[in-house]
Parts: structure tokens; sequence; C-alpha cells
């Protein structure tokens, strides 16, 4: 085993799945922003859980410790990941688990497709996983004529109502609790008619709702937070205990998990476990973390897989300023400090991945190339928010930049006519390359009064700066030009002085 | 080529700058410094923070609380490694043992579950089972609705590190840090979904 590789490098191989927008970020962005209710829903959820946040992370008096440790032990994992991986397979295996190799979403679907099969099942149940977002492994089961139950309240409510999740840790944020209530008098067969619309009742509806089905299923589909590469042992955190259900009670169970998940040794997680459930949900411990190691005889699921998949993260490794984006352990605290998700929310990135996050592994995974996620670095102020709620310290803003860089020079070249903007600078250039014609343009100014209406506002700019004016108003340029106002007023001095 | 020598050349690939592997700094807190009376009082107040029921007990009144707490159920569970003095004085007993597994039926008909923990951490309020013969398979403290967990003050680490390090990895482990619960509807906290709705943990001081 040799940590350095010696054969020539390759090219890189992207991802495929649910990591393209379906169309650019700005205008999705606008359709999103037009959603009252979404605002008002996210913003309230993303407040009180940032208070939360940071009321637990100030009770840690060595959060900033271990803060340099979770960052430290992923930069490790991350110039390690070939060798890690063989060592978690050896001792995954050597406990009775099996390992699968996916290159992509595809050949990750076709793997739980023959597994679910080969255990005679034609529906499993599943915990909250987003590598089967990723993936988009519920519709390719579907098409197979297997059933995949999320088992998640959020993640169940999105389901029934055919819609996608808008948020990593709290998938349905975007519904309120009357329209969850109307899901679920529409789409549970066995549902109480008179159901209301508190929690608690909504909340033992799908318990309900679930209980034979985690009793009978025969089949379990999981993610996986953590893989600890020395004791082979893979972890899933939750709160509800629908992934108890799934990683105990069925005979297989199947876990897809992206090969960045690596931890090196069963003692970080003391600092992982720090970190995320503080980080995410602003608990101090969330309810319920299962760990398994192969198979347990006599407990719990006696066949065990786990289909570690690539699907663009050995491209986003490849990428020395945006590897460190891999670092992600998907707690959500970037989006719910970030300016731009609280007003468009996760529909509007398109990707499994929404938020800061998203907006950096998703071109990562997928190739900045690719058409729709080029704006997606794009989708930030760069205010730094992101950065400085990151667990693991993701130099989120940094890499934005970087990307935006890529992105750039991806498009440089290609272009054969010159856009309008490039003209537009070229102009200007040239204009504002001489005094004498920067006057002699702005003899000129008074005319932008007869742009502007009465009210002294131009409402409407042509070509490219039409942008500027979609969502904002252009005040109308002063009558006479600083130039003209100076030479006026000393021409004036002068002559008093004369006189 | 297989996936697996595709993936693990691709990803070495990846490498070529070969990047340094970073010393690890583990400058944060390994020990809480408390004694067993600190140790409890954070326990206790994390606990009724998560809505979970403690008591606190000499070993003496162990069995005198464990009925006390079940005198509403009808029938309850225990690993067969469990210590039978501790349930002596509640009835409707039921025995899991590793020979004559309940079924999964079996466990969703009885009402609570008595199990011992592996250790648990007083400043995150988290109580650790690691499937040894006093907390029996994950089944039996996951199905009955009501889960009563026996503390040993000597079992008790003040922060995360001390209990990891005290673990054994290679065990089917399950942390409980309160009931189950939910916050997916208008982040509104409601206490049971699908796991156990009521923890009552009882301290065993030495």
């Amino acid at each position: 085993m040799s940590s350095t590789y010696l054969g020539m490098p390759s090219v890189p191989v992207f991802g495929e799945g649910n990591l393209h927008a379906s169309e650019p970020f700005p205008q999705a962005a606008r359709r999103e922003l037009d959603n009252a209710q979404l605002r008002a829903n996210l913003g309230h959820a993303t407040h009180t859980i940032r208070d939360k946040r940071l009321r637990v992370v100030a009770e840690l008096p060595d959060w900033e410790e271990l803060r340099e440790a979770g960052s430290a032990v992923k930069a490790a994992v991350m110039a390690r990941l070939p060798e890690l991986l063989e060592q978690f397979e050896a001792n995954f295996t050597a406990r009775g688990g099996v390992i699968h190799w996916a290159r992509d979403a595809g050949e990750a679907n076709g793997i739980v497709r023959d597994l679910v099969r080969a255990a005679g099942a034609d529906e499993v149940v599943k915990v909250k996983s987003m590598a089967t977002q990723e993936i988009g492994l519920n519709e390719y089961l579907e098409e197979q004529g297997i059933s995949a139950f999320e088992t998640d309240l959020a993640e169940l409510i999105v389901q029934l109502d055919h819609d996608k999740p808008s948020h990593i840790l709290v998938p349905a944020i975007h519904k309120n609790r009357s329209q969850i209530r109307d899901i679920f008098l529409r789409e549970m067969p066995d549902v109480d008619p008179d159901l209301t619309d508190t929690p608690a009742r909504l909340a033992e509806a799908a318990r309900l709702h679930l209980r034979r089905k985690f009793l009978s299923a025969k089949v379990a589909i999981s993610g996986a937070n953590f893989a600890l590469a020395d004791t082979g042992t893979l972890a899933v955190v939750e709160s509800e205990g629908n992934g108890r259900m799934c990683l105990t009670l069925p005979e297989t169970l199947i876990t897809v998990m992206g090969v960045e998940k690596l931890l090196p040794s069963w003692t970080d997680l003391e600092v992982f476990m720090q970190l995320l459930p503080r980080s995410s949900t602003g608990e101090r411990m969330n309810p319920y973390t299962s760990l398994w190691t192969g198979v347990t005889e006599g407990d719990g699921p006696q066949n065990v897989h786990l289909v570690l998949l690539d699907n663009g993260r050995s491209a986003a490794l490849a990428d020395e300023r945006g590897r460190s984006a891999l670092h992600c352990i998907r707690c959500s605290a970037c989006m719910n400090v970030c300016p731009v998700y609280e007003r468009t929310g996760g529909h509007a990135y398109g990707s499994t991945y929404p938020g800061p996050i998203g907006a950096i592994l998703s071109p990562l995974l997928t190739g900045i190339t690719s058409e729709e996620n080029a704006s997606l670095p794009y989708a930030s102020s760069l205010c730094g928010a992101c950065y400085d709620a990151c667990p693991v310290k993701i130099n989120i803003p940094e890499i934005l930049v970087h990307l935006r860089s890529e992105d750039v020079q991806s498009r440089r070249g290609k272009k054969k006519v010159p856009g309008q903007m490039d003209v537009a600078m070229k102009a200007a250039s040239w204009m504002m390359g001489s005094g004498r014609r920067m006057a002699l343009v702005e003899k000129a100014l008074p005319l932008g009064k007869l742009a502007a209406g009465p009210d002294r506002k131009i409402k409407k700019l042509p070509g490219i700066a039409a942008g500027w004016t979609r969502s904002r108003d252009l005040p109308a340029p002063p009558a006479q030009s600083f130039r003209d106002w100076w030479v006026k007023e000393h021409e004036d001095t002068a002559s008093k002085e004369q006189a | 080529m297989s996936a697996r020598t595709e993936i693990l050349d691709r990803l070495r690939s990846a490498l070529h700058d070969a990047p340094e592997v970073p010393e690890i700094p583990r400058k944060y807190r390994h020990s809480s410094g408390l004694n067993e009376d600190g140790l409890i009082e954070l326990l206790s107040d994390r606990l009724l923070d998560y809505k979970a029921g403690v008591s606190v007990v000499d070993e003496a009144s162990v069995p005198a609380r464990v009925a006390e707490l079940l005198a509403g159920e009808r029938t309850y569970v225990v690993p067969a490694g469990l210590e039978e003095r501790w349930t002596a004085l509640a009835p409707g007993r039921v025995v899991d043992s590793p020979e004559e597994p309940l079924s999964v039926e079996e466990l969703d008909g009885i009402d609570a579950v008595v199990t011992g923990c592996a250790a648990a951490v007083a400043e995150t309020g988290t109580i650790i089972l690691d499937g040894s013969p006093g907390q029996g398979r994950r089944a039996c403290s996951l199905i009955p609705d009501h889960h009563v967990c026996l503390v040993r003050a000597g079992d008790i680490a003040g922060v995360l590190p001390e209990a990891v390090r005290r673990l054994d990895g290679t065990h089917p482990l399950t942390w409980i840090s309160g009931p189950s619960a939910t916050s997916d509807i208008e982040l509104q906290r409601v206490e049971g979904v699908h796991g156990p709705r009521r923890l009552d943990v009882v301290i065993i001081r030495t």
C-alpha cells in the first residue's frame, strides 16, 4: 500500500444524479423570492436554529479547539483517503459486512436494486440519507417496482407530497402545520379523518402510519454520518428512533455512503459528536446515535452491506483549492446563517446540497462547466458568515471565489463573438483613458434627465444593464457634470478677482 | 477494471500534489474534573432538560424505585444479564436472552424495558448501551414505549472524550439522549415518535 500514486494523473470523472440545477440559480431564485410563505417559514426557522446553536456552542469553553481538531482530522482524511478506505474495508469485512464500490449514481442504484431483489423484497424502509437523495435512489427503485418508504417525519411529509426537501436538516421546513395535515389526510390511507394540526397529533399519525412497516420490513436503507477506519464502524445520528428501527429490525441493511465520510480512528468520534449536534440542531446531543461494525450475531441485521460512492468526489478531491468542501459533515449551520439561502430557500439551488456548502459542493462534484451549476458560486454575498459557523472550518467564501475564477476561465476562449459586457467594458476603458474623451461624454449627461420620468428615476435600462434596473430604480444623472460645475465656478471667481 | 480499483486509482491520482498529513491538535478537554456529586448533578440537569425522568438513589433503594416507575405497566422486558434483584419488586417481568430471543411482535406487545448501561456522559446527558449482557439486544430498548435505565455513578463520564475512551467501538452501540423527539413541524419539539416516548434514568450512588 503506497500513499503516493505514481501513475498518470487522470482526467477528473464528475458526478451525476440530483446534483444539477434544472435552471440557473438567478432564475430559480427570482421565482422562489415571490413565495412569501416560504420566506416567512425559512426566516423563522433559520433564526430559531441559529439562536439555539449559539447558546449551546457558548457553553463549551473549548469550542474553538474542537473546531481546530475537526478541521485537521478532515484534512488528514483527505490526504490519506485511499489508504483509509482500504483499512476501513478490511475491518468492516472482517466482521461480516460486505462492501460494494460504486463509480457513479447509476452504478450505486444498480447495486442497491440487486441487493433488495436478492433479499426477496419489493419494499424497503429508509432512514433519511443525503447520499441516496443525491443518486436519486427512491425514483430509481420505484421504476424497478420496489417501493421505498422514507421514515424520517420531514422526509415522509416531503415524499407524501411528491415534493423535494428544501433544507438538509429540516427538509419540510417550507411547509406549515396545516399544509402537513392536509398532506396526511390526502395521502395516508388509514389516517384518522379527525386529525388536527397540532404537531403532537401529526407526529402520532406518522408513528401509526409507519409502525407496521418497521416491524415487518425485510430490508432497510440508510446513509452514514461517519465511518471509522480503525474499527470498521459506521454511525448514524438521528432524533426520532426511525433510524434505530431501520438499523436494527430488518434482516438486511444496505448503507450508501460517500467515500469522504471516513474518520481515521474511533477516538475521532469524540470530536465530531461534539461538533455535529451542536452545529446542526443546536442540541447538546441528538436523541439517538447508532453505531455498528459489520454483523453482530443475534442482534440486528445479519446481512450488512455498504455501498461506497465516488460520484464526483474524486474530481472534487483533485481540486487542490476546493477539496476541503469534502470536509463537510452536513450539519447545515452554513445555510442557517446565509442571507441568500434565507431568502431563496433550498429549492433554488437545484441540487441535493443547498445553501453555501451546496454552492461549492455541487459544482465541484459535477464540474464547473456543467451548464446550470456554473451560476452557483455566484449565489453568495461573500459575507463570510458561513465560514464563521462551519464546525470544521471550511473556508466557503474562498472556494466560492476560486470557483468563480474557474468559471470565467472555462468560458474564456470559448466565446467567438464578444458579449455585451465585453463591449461595454472595452468602451468604458477607451473613454476613461483620456480626460478629453471623458469630458466629451459627460456633455451628454443632461440627456439622462430625458430618460428619467418626472420622478427623476430611471426605471428601465436596455441590454445587460436591464439586470440592475429589474429590481431597483436608478436616480437620474445630474443636469451638470462636476467638470462643468468646476469650470463655471472658477470662471466666476476669476472674473470677480479681476474686477 | 473493477469499480474498486478504478475509484482508488482516481483518488490516488486526485492527490497528485501529495498534500501533507497534518498533526491533529487535541487541545480540547479530555476530562471534566468533576467529583461524583458534580457528575450526578450535571447529568440530572441535562436529562431533565430533555424531558427524561431522573431519580438518584442508593443501591438498596433501586428495587423499590424501579417498581414505582413500572407501576402503570402490565409487562416489561429485561435482558437476561440484568441483576435480578433490581427488578425483584416489580411484577410482569419477561426475560429476553440470546438463547430465547423475543420476536419483534412479542416485543411490540410489551409496555416497558429495564436495562443497565455501559457509560453515561454528564455534559451531554447521554446514556450509552453497548449490547453487553446487562443491556441486551438493541430491539429490546427500542420497541417498548417506556425505557427505565439504571446508571451506576461510577459509569458517568464528565465529557464525551472520557466516555469514548472507555467504549469498544466494535460493539453495537446505542447512544440515547432523552426520549425519542422530533422538531420537524414548525420546529416545535414533540417528544415521542418511533422510539420510547418515556425515558426514566435511575442513577445509583456508590
